[in-house]
């Protein structure tokens, strides 16, 4: 039962789903469309698992006061500020008591993480009364401040300022930089790799080299080499490309088959 | 622009250079961007996957239902089937029951393994196929007289099949790789050397690109402190320069305490010598 039964499961489901694809009738396109809105619903629940793990490690963090704990603090302050701001919207153009609101909450939280890091009880019976205060705090306010609500089954959450302006100037400045910082150490890498030891890594080097020229205005015969660059990302390397995502598609269609089968059976984990 | 805005841009010019700073060493500001990104991105996905996900394909599908019939009164009610084994994955909070999730988990690999096979047979196979096989060799030498470099003449298809066939043999390991299928083979590795060639220095420029949207991010910021745009900001005030100012400060400091602790710790490492 433990075991046996999401092996056949996954025969059931897989064998299904692979035989309906070749099925011309509007019904097999509704079974799949239904089966599809599964998968989408089942793991959005499973993110809450990726969640609780994230909220649980900076938890854990706090309160043992393992390196660098404070930094947790700012983790979950994104977390829970980016799922405040995506589930409320101002319903007109003043702010009233929001930003009080947010803010309470984040106190509220910080307390909260006081209560279980705290090993004084004198301490602990303090920040759970201020936890509780900030509770009812930001309780009232959502429930009394008319100028913003919640909204949990439309999207307007998506367009509440303050979640745009997190996405605009915090989110998308982080990450773009943290991948603009591999423009520095792949300099370092290409090093290594453009060494010309032989015919191939001349290749490669060659190969790199052209197409990193491609949009370089000042080298000599400049159009001529974007010519070659273009050529060359559009012929040999689409032959390349094309060889490695028929091995990919290979790969993957043999790994499905494993896993529909029951001879792969890493996903059940231990136990 | 007004002065709430140009705070907000500030603090994207702050993160970046946070970021940026990490090609000095692992520091504090660093630390601060990393774990606020973490978190924002984490929350950012949830209320994305709420209101694009779980919204249009659960809660529109069961809103005509009533919660106290459990929804089952609602013209959709399989749909409360998903949502009741996504709440069993939530089993695994519970070391005595966490194989409860296997039910969920396997359906989910089920289906879309199942759904997997076909596609990518026709995407990544089949179409790649197609693509190469039908070989044109009209224009050989090139569109418009001769022309080497046009991708789209007959030779280019030419090389491509024969690129393409060369390095498929390449990745064929059931027969040994010697005589003329071992030279075709070699053919195959320098197609794909070209092709990883191409890719990296891709890569490269990719990152160089973004590394030139960060810089223009930080000097169009620059610009607005100092109100030197191209359009003179109607709403600009002293306050964009105290802003400004405080930023350089922070950096400033920062870099100072970096040299005074660079120079006491080497000192120290002497006196201990």
């Amino acid at each position: 039962m433990k075991r046996e039964l999401p092996f056949v499961l996954v025969f059931i489901f897989g064998m299904f789903m692979l035989l309906q694809y070749f099925v011309p009738h509007e019904k097999s396109e509704w079974v799949y469309e239904f089966f599809l809105a599964w998968t989408i619903i089942i793991g959005i629940f499973a993110l809450a698992l990726g969640i609780w793990s994230l909220f649980k490690v900076s938890v854990d963090k706090i309160k043992m006061h393992r390196p660098g704990w404070g930094y947790s603090y700012v983790t979950l302050a994104g977390l829970f500020v980016m799922i405040a701001f995506g589930f409320t919207k101002r319903n007109g153009d003043a702010w009233g008591l929001y930003h009080l609101w947010w803010i309470l909450g984040l106190l509220c939280l910080g307390a909260i993480m006081q209560v279980r890091a705290e090993t004084n009880t004198g301490r602990k019976k303090m920040y759970f009364v201020v936890s509780l205060v900030l509770l009812a705090a930001t309780v009232a306010i959502s429930i009394f401040d008319n100028t913003w609500s919640f909204h949990f089954y439309t999207s307007e959450g998506l367009e509440n300022t303050l979640f745009r302006n997190f996405f605009d100037y915090i989110m998308i400045p982080i990450l773009s930089t943290m991948f603009a910082l591999l423009a520095f150490f792949i300099a370092s890498a290409a090093y290594r790799a453009f060494r010309a030891r032989n015919l191939m890594a001349t290749l490669l080097l060659f190969a790199a080299l052209l197409v990193m020229s491609r949009f370089n205005p000042w080298i000599p015969g400049a159009e001529y080499v974007a010519k070659a660059s273009t050529w060359l990302m559009n012929v040999p390397n689409l032959a390349a490309q094309r060889a490695i995502v028929m091995g990919i598609g290979l790969g993957v269609i043999a790994t499905a088959l494993k896993v529909i089968l029951g001879i792969e059976r890493g996903y059940m984990g231990k136990g | 622009m007004d002065f709430t805005t140009f705070l907000w841009m500030t603090f994207g010019v702050f993160v970046t250079l946070a970021t940026f700073s990490f090609l000095y060493k692992d520091n504090p500001f660093y630390k601060f961007a990393e774990h606020l990104v973490v978190g924002v991105s984490a929350g950012y996905f949830v209320i994305i996957l709420w209101h694009n996900g779980l919204v249009p394909n659960l809660f529109q599908k069961l809103a005509d239902g009533d919660w106290y019939y459990l929804w089952l009164n609602s013209s959709e009610p399989w749909y409360i089937v998903p949502a009741i084994l996504g709440m069993l994955m939530w089993t695994r909070f519970s070391r005595e029951y966490a194989w409860v999730s296997r039910w969920p988990m396997a359906m989910y690999i089920g289906i879309s393994t199942g759904i997997a096979i076909p596609l990518t047979m026709s995407t990544y196979i089949n179409k790649q196929l197609y693509a190469t096989m039908t070989l044109s060799f009209d224009n050989f030498w090139g569109h418009g007289g001769f022309n080497l470099l046009d991708p789209y003449s007959g030779l280019s298809n030419l090389i491509i099949f024969v690129g393409v066939i060369s390095a498929l043999i390449y990745f064929f390991f059931s027969k040994a790789h010697e005589g003329w299928f071992g030279r075709v083979a070699d053919l195959g590795i320098w197609t794909l050397m070209i092709g990883f060639g191409a890719s990296f220095g891709y890569t490269v420029m990719a990152r160089i690109s973004l590394f030139v949207n960060r810089i223009q991010d930080v000097d169009d910021w620059g610009k607005v402190a100092w109100n030197s745009t191209v359009e003179p900001n109607p709403n600009y005030s002293n306050w964009f320069l105290v802003v400004f100012w405080g930023m350089v400060l922070i950096i400033v400091v920062y870099i100072i305490k970096e040299i005074v602790q660079h120079f006491s710790s080497k000192s120290k490492a002497q006196t201990q010598a």
